[in-house]
């Protein structure tokens, strides 16, 4: 099942990877609950998930992972400061409206931040608008028109907007198609997961 | 949905240990009553005890041999293949002490009088039940639950079991509850209380020596009680402004719709229950609160928990609304307990958690098909 599952998202075993063993974990927008039930069975976390739909709700439920029906965006107002050890927000992030304060909020709540979305300045995406048209592909599956992505930004806006927040990126890994891209991230990475802290 | 347990039997228990209450007040002796559905295993380990509310008793599921037509409370819940699966586990169904339907209440006998305890009776908490309850699953053998249920005062119960006997509950399922009442909540209850004690047939409780019931200020009870378990827009949806009659009639008699509805409730409700065990089910809903100690700090009250959760909550139940299911859920959370938590879109206020919602079905479904796969190993 693990071997499935990091081919599906490739960005599961990078976040694995940061996690130490027995962490506290909330997971916002967690879905099926696949990344918190992986996490689990490889990191032994203590995990929470935050998720809106009924049915994703009863599907944690049915895989035994702990979920907290709630709006992620206004929801976390009743989360304590320094609650978890990570707040993960595992391609989300540009499907949320309130973006700016939910980076804040992340940042309260977890000690560290844990953020994953696709990179739109992804050298096929600027191609597909080079040619007229809003960009499809693996990371953002969707037409212009049916899309929950409002939010949509390149790494370079998502770092920008770190950096006029006093967040302080620790560590960042660049993907497409599964595999790390080191040069050119921006021109030629399809997503990015980012480990994120306030800054001191 | 699926079938039925068909027909059950209710049992007594007798328990001739004294239990001492909360209060300081001792029972000598008592006995409860209950139901069981579904058989134990060999090691003990699907046995679920269900916890109930207000006006709820042993009898859950199924019907009698003689009297057909009187189904069980929760019986879209409980029943093979529904998501308490008697397939599965065995499943407990109790009347609490002080209540009204065969275990020792108010207006059982005192074997020290040979009169209705009435006004003797002692105010019981949860706390107290919660003792019973285990007095009762040490009579029959089980030693750790593999979850307890409980809606309302039946959630308090269970979360109650989980800080008392943390040894002794697997998984607790806490739906439309509350980690204590409002002042809101212990005014209506109050409210409903005073409508008891002034009725003029109450006579402070012993009215059973006086052959008589204190029915209206019971009726009125229930009738409050009533307004608050449903949602406006259920009752609107309901009722409306719709006339019984088609037209005013310029009267005190019944005219609207919902005036009918609710002396109906009210009539019926006095009839069978007891105006005693209503004001001590009142008082138990209003005396709960595990922080109260603690000076209100609820992380610390759970802090002895070791159970699983599933709280569940209903977005139109204002009187045990979501947000009290919050306070619980992060009290569990600040406890790094296991705790899942779905609030259900529903339009039917608390009543809700006796209703059959598809959502509601398969959120206790799918927890308690991985409770049942837990007692396997």
């Amino acid at each position: 099942m693990n071997t499935s599952i990091i081919q599906a998202r490739p960005d599961y075993a990078a976040i694995a990877a940061w996690i130490p063993e027995g962490s506290a974990v909330l997971d916002l927008g967690c879905g099926d609950g696949s990344l918190l039930r992986y996490l689990r069975e490889t990191r032994k976390v203590v995990g929470y998930g935050v998720e809106i739909s009924d049915a994703n709700v009863a599907t944690c439920i049915a895989n035994g992972v702990n979920v907290i029906q709630n709006d992620l965006e206004s929801g976390l107002a009743d989360f304590e400061n320094d609650a978890f050890d990570f707040v993960i927000l595992s391609q989300t992030l540009q499907a949320t409206k309130h973006t700016e304060a939910l980076v804040n909020e992340i940042l309260r709540v977890g000690r560290e931040g844990i953020v994953s979305f696709p990179n739109f300045g992804f050298w096929k995406n600027r191609l597909q608008v080079l040619k007229g048209n809003m960009p499809i592909s693996d990371d953002m599956p969707y037409q212009w028109y049916d899309t929950p992505n409002v939010h949509l930004c390149t790494f370079s806006d998502f770092e920008n907007l770190c950096h006029t927040h006093s967040v302080q990126i620790l560590e960042r890994q660049v993907m497409t198609a599964g595999r790390r891209v080191i040069a050119f991230a921006n021109l030629l990475g399809s997503m990015a997961v980012y480990r994120v802290k306030r800054a001191a | 949905m699926s079938s039925s347990v068909g027909i059950v039997k209710a049992q007594r228990a007798t328990f001739d240990t004294p239990l001492t209450f909360k209060s300081g007040a001792v029972l000598p002796r008592y006995e409860l009553m209950y139901e069981t559905y579904g058989t134990l295993n060999a090691d003990k380990s699907n046995a679920i005890l269900i916890c109930h509310a207000l006006s709820g008793h042993h009898h859950v599921a199924g019907y009698y041999a003689d009297d057909t037509k009187n189904i069980g409370w929760w019986d879209n819940m409980v029943g093979p293949g529904k998501p308490i699966d008697t397939l599965k586990f065995f499943v407990i169904g109790l009347n609490n002490l002080g209540g009204c339907h065969g275990s020792t209440g108010p207006s059982s006998i005192d074997p020290a009088t040979g009169k209705p305890y009435g006004s003797s009776f002692p105010v019981v908490t949860v706390e107290d039940w919660v003792n019973a309850q285990a007095r009762l699953a040490d009579q029959l053998g089980i030693q750790r639950f593999a979850a307890i249920v409980g809606g309302s005062l039946g959630g308090m119960q269970a979360m109650q079991w989980a800080l008392a006997y943390p040894d002794r509950v697997a998984h607790v399922l806490a739906i439309a509850t509350a980690p204590h009442l409002t002042a809101q909540n212990i005014a209506f209850n109050d409210v409903a209380r005073s409508a008891i004690l002034t009725d003029p047939e109450f006579h402070g409780g012993d009215f059973y020596q006086h052959g008589v019931v204190p029915t209206r200020g019971l009726r009125l009870a229930r009738m409050l009680g009533h307004i608050t378990y449903l949602s406006d827009d259920a009752m609107a949806d309901k009722f409306g402004r719709e006339l019984r009659h088609g037209k005013l009639n310029f009267s005190y008699d019944i005219e609207f719709q919902i005036e009918s509805y609710l002396r109906y409730q009210g009539d019926k409700f006095a009839a069978y229950f007891d105006a005693n065990t209503y004001l001590l089910m009142t008082k138990a809903l209003d005396y709960f609160d595990p922080a109260r100690d603690l000076n209100g700090d609820l992380d610390r009250a759970f802090s002895a928990a070791k159970a699983k959760f599933l709280v569940v909550s209903f977005t139109t139940d204002w009187r045990f609304s979501p947000a009290r299911s919050h306070e619980i859920v992060h009290a569990l959370l600040h406890n790094r307990l296991d705790v899942s938590y779905a609030e259900v879109t529903s339009d039917h206020g608390h009543d809700s958690f006796l209703m059959e919602d598809a959502q509601y079905m398969t959120v206790m479904k799918n927890y308690l098909d991985r409770v049942g796969e837990e007692c396997k190993q």
